[in-house]
Formats: structure tokens, sequence, C-alpha cells
């Protein structure tokens, strides 16, 4: 309460945070296996490709999986764990991409769980990697406990991944209510898997039903999309594959993050005019 | 300065203590102790009621301030407050509550004795709680007074309330008005869609299938059973 104190710029709940440089963003989604790790590493080789610097931290520890993904698996010597407990320098545990020499990853530990981190350790590993790089994106564990709060602690943004469907609507609101808890603003919305057909059919959620439950803007669309599961299968993220929807959405969104305004994917949902015509009488 | 920051006076039901919104906490502790202790064993016995204004009051600095009016044989009865700290902080303490605007104990010294008799245009009103956003799943809202929600409640999200429950916005959670048992609490809603509706002791869900076209309605008990009707004067 010093009076001397000079009051803090748009009222910012933590002075602390927002050193000059890189964003840390955290993708996240409560449910388990709507597509967090797929995300995180589509977006991180998508923003690499535009030149960014990046690095990706998996902070599921005891369920690691990024790595997997990146095809980084073979090329793990230190972890998170390992940086958190000193037994080796940050930097010793950032495995650099085959492909983009700017992007990194930080593996998490598979041999621990979440409690071997703490938020406040996850503050200061993204503080002392924010003058190096553009973006920190931090792949977040399922569920709502430490692990959640590990990831959420040092964003500056944050990224909610969702599938049309109930279930995972209803974690992704439990989720927003907890970020806007850690006052770390609704968040963006990455909505995972549509099918357009389905959408079509009124047999899924359209993007318009998902923003009114959870109200907040979304930042992509991702079709469904059936080269993403061997992509990841290979290490080899489907962003890679100039042909893949998926992979375009994802280019998309990293592009939204870099300020590009971009209009999101239209759904089509007025299908043919007889169906038109049918579905006024129907009331849909 | 000190005038400034603590000023007691005498009212109906006791003494009535406001303290400064903006001078520094232990200053104004220090204060009421050097006033209180100017007048040795005046203000003994006591009932005190404390205006905070609007400073944020943590659990911990009211309990101090009550443990140094006990020491002085006084007794904090009720807590003056526009901030929703201070009236949580005095809650968990057990000491009653009221916003600042609504001050029992002062109106009928102060203004209603110089207008005797008059019809007093104020209407009474009842307290509550304000939610200014949407209440989303696993966040919950219990309050003993009513409940206005400017905002919606969503699918896991639970308001209970001892009086009613007004949303502006969608109701898709869970909801229970008249909690304590009060079957004339009523539930509004601009969407009325809720997982679970309560009023008192009766339960009813939302009926299947898709709705039309959301229109502002209100639940209410009528007949041993809760019924939802277009909302109007």
């Amino acid at each position: 309460m010093g009076q001397t104190s000079q009051p803090v710029p748009g009222g910012r709940p933590n002075p602390v945070r927002r050193i000059s440089g890189g964003r840390v963003i955290t993708v996240t989604s409560g449910k388990g296996g709507v597509g967090k790790t797929t995300t995180t590493a589509n977006l991180g080789i998508a923003l690499a490709r535009l030149d960014k610097k990046v690095v990706l931290i998996d902070t599921d520890i005891g369920l690691r999986n990024l790595d997997v993904v990146m095809g980084l698996e073979n090329r793990i010597v230190y972890d998170l764990v390992d940086v958190v407990e000193g037994r080796c320098k940050l930097r010793q545990a950032m495995i650099k991409h085959k492909q983009f020499p700017e992007l990194y990853l930080i593996p998490a530990a598979q041999t621990r769980d979440k409690t071997a981190v703490s938020p406040a350790d996850m503050v200061q590993i993204c503080n002392a990697l924010r003058p190096e790089f553009d973006y920190i994106l931090i792949d977040s564990p399922a569920g709502i406990e430490r692990g959640f709060r590990n990831a959420i602690a040092p964003a500056d943004e944050v990224l909610i991944v969702t599938n049309p469907e109930v279930s995972a609507v209803r974690d992704a609101d439990r989720i927003i209510g907890l970020i806007e808890a850690e006052n770390k603003g609704p968040g963006k919305l990455i909505l995972n898997r549509l099918k357009n057909d389905m959408v079509r059919r009124g047999e899924m959620l359209s993007p318009a039903d998902v923003t009114d439950i959870l109200a907040i803007s979304i930042i992509g669309i991702v079709p469904e999309d059936e080269t993403v599961v061997p992509a990841s299968n290979n290490g080899i993220p489907v962003t890679l594959n100039e042909s893949s929807k998926a992979g375009v959405a994802f280019r998309n969104i990293a592009r939204r993050l870099n300020g590009e305004n971009i209009p999101l994917m239209q759904v089509e949902t007025s299908g043919n005019l007889f169906q038109r015509i049918a579905r006024i009488f129907s009331g849909g | 300065m000190q005038e400034d920051t603590v000023a007691i006076k005498g009212i109906k039901d006791g003494l009535l203590i406001t303290l400064s919104s903006t001078a520094e906490w232990p200053t104004i502790t220090g204060d009421l102790a050097a006033r209180i202790d100017e007048q040795g064993a005046f203000f003994q016995g006591a009932t005190v009621t404390v205006e905070f204004g609007e400073r944020p009051v943590s659990k911990h600095e009211l309990s101090s301030l009550k443990a140094l009016l006990d020491r002085r044989g006084m007794t904090l009865s009720v807590v003056l407050s526009d901030s929703a700290t201070t009236l949580n902080a005095a809650d968990a303490l057990d000491v009653r509550t009221s916003t600042a605007a609504y001050t029992p104990g002062r109106t009928p010294n102060e203004t209603l004795a110089k207008t005797p008799d008059a019809i007093n245009p104020e209407e009474e009103g009842t307290e509550g709680v304000l939610i200014r956003r949407t209440v989303r799943n696993g966040r919950t809202v219990h309050s003993q007074g009513h409940v206005v929600i400017l905002g919606d409640v969503n699918p896991g999200a639970e308001v209970v309330a001892g009086g009613d429950v007004i949303v502006w916005g969608k109701l898709r959670g869970n909801v229970h008005a008249g909690a304590n048992g009060d079957e004339t609490a009523v539930v509004c809603a601009l969407d009325m869609t809720p997982t679970q509706l309560r009023i008192a002791s009766y339960i009813t869900t939302s009926p299947p299938g898709k709705r039309r076209r959301a229109k502002p309605e209100m639940a209410v008990v009528r007949d041993h059973q809760i019924i939802v009707e277009a909302w109007k004067e």
C-alpha cells in the first residue's frame, strides 16, 4: 500500500508479467482427447513457418505426448522437471526441431507427476524464455488440477480447444470460468474436428451453437481431417502437408495470432434450396 | 487529521462509527483506539455499527477491529459497506451486514425525525447480490437474499438464494429460489431452460425438446407445483 508506488498501467493484476519479449500462449481444454497436443504442435510449426522464434513446453508431466507428435521423442535428454530441479540448464532441455532451427520443444518428464512443477516455476521459466522467443506455447494437460494451474500461471493469452459436442463444450465452459477467475481473460476458442456435413444435417453442434453457450470469440475452426492422425503418428504435424484442410486451418490460426485478419472458415449451413425451404417449415 | 479518519456518533441502537475509506488501515485502527480510549469507560457496553464505505476489508482486518472493540467492552453488531470483500468478511465472522445506502439505525433519527408522519417515499426493498457476469459450469452463487445475474447461468452452474433469482440472460444451470422454504419466491429469466429449477421444496426440470424462441418467463409456485408463465407485470 506504499503511496509512493506508481499505479500499474491498465490495472494489470501482476506487474511482473509482460516483461518485454515473447507472448506466452497456453493451449488448454479441460476435457481430454479434444486435440490440445495436436493443436500446440501444429500452431508451433505454423508460427515457425512464419519465421517466428517459437518454443513449445509440454506440461503434461507423466503423460507426455508433444514430443511424439513433433517427432522428437528420440532426442530427449533432459526435460522440464530436470530444469526445475536444477539438474540441467534451461538451454539443455530445449530440443531443436529437425526442420525449423528456430523451433524448440521442452518436453515433459515421463517418470514423475504434475506436482514436480509449481506454477511459480512455470512463470520463472517463461520469463527466462521471453527475451529470446516470439512465442512460447504451453501444452496443458487435461483436467483442472495442478497440471492445469501450472500451464495457466505464466499465460498472457489462453486458447481453449473444444470439439463440437456437448460434453467437450461443458468442460470448456468450466475451464473458461477458471481462466476468468485467474484474471487471464476469457481466452479464445479453437473449434476442432468439425464435420461440415453433420452440422448441415443438424447432427453436430454448429460454431454458433458453441459460441451461444461459451460466449467467447472463435479464433479458428479446424475441420475433421483424416490426414491428422497419421501425421501425428509419424511425428510430422499436418500443418506441413500443404493439401490438408486441417493444416490450412492451423496455419490460419497462427496468422490470426500474429495479428492478420483472416475470415473464419464458413460452415455451409444453407444446403440446397429444397432443404432450406424444408428447414423453414420445420422451424429449424 | 484524526477527525477525518474516524467519526463516532450516537444512533438509535448504539454507536455509529464511520471510518475513512481512503486512509491507511493502521492509521484508522490507531486513531479509533485513541478516540475510544480518550473517553475512558464512556463507550463501554455499547453496541457498535461500523461503516466502511467502499474500502475492502479482509476477514483478518475485520476480526482485529472486532477484537479491538471487544477489548474495550464494545460489541461490533453491524457492518455497513459497499464492498463485497468487506461484506463477505463480515459474513464469515457472523456479523450482521448491510450496504451503506441502507442504514436502518440512522435513517429514523436523521431524516424521518424532521418530517414526522410524512409518507416515506423510499421503497423498503430487500437485500440481494448482483453478479455482473456469466456464471459458468462449476461455479456457484449462494445468497440468503435475492440474486440478480446480468449474464447467463450455464449448464453445471448453481444458484441458490433465500429469496428470488433474476437472470438477465439465459438460465440453463441449476437454480433454487426460496431455499429457506419461502414458497412465494420466484425465478425470472430471459430464456428459461434450467437443468433443474427449485422453489422452496418444489422441484422441476425443463421440458425436453427444442424451444422455438426464447422469451422472458417467470417461475412461481401455484397449487403446490411450479408453473412457468410469460413474464409480465
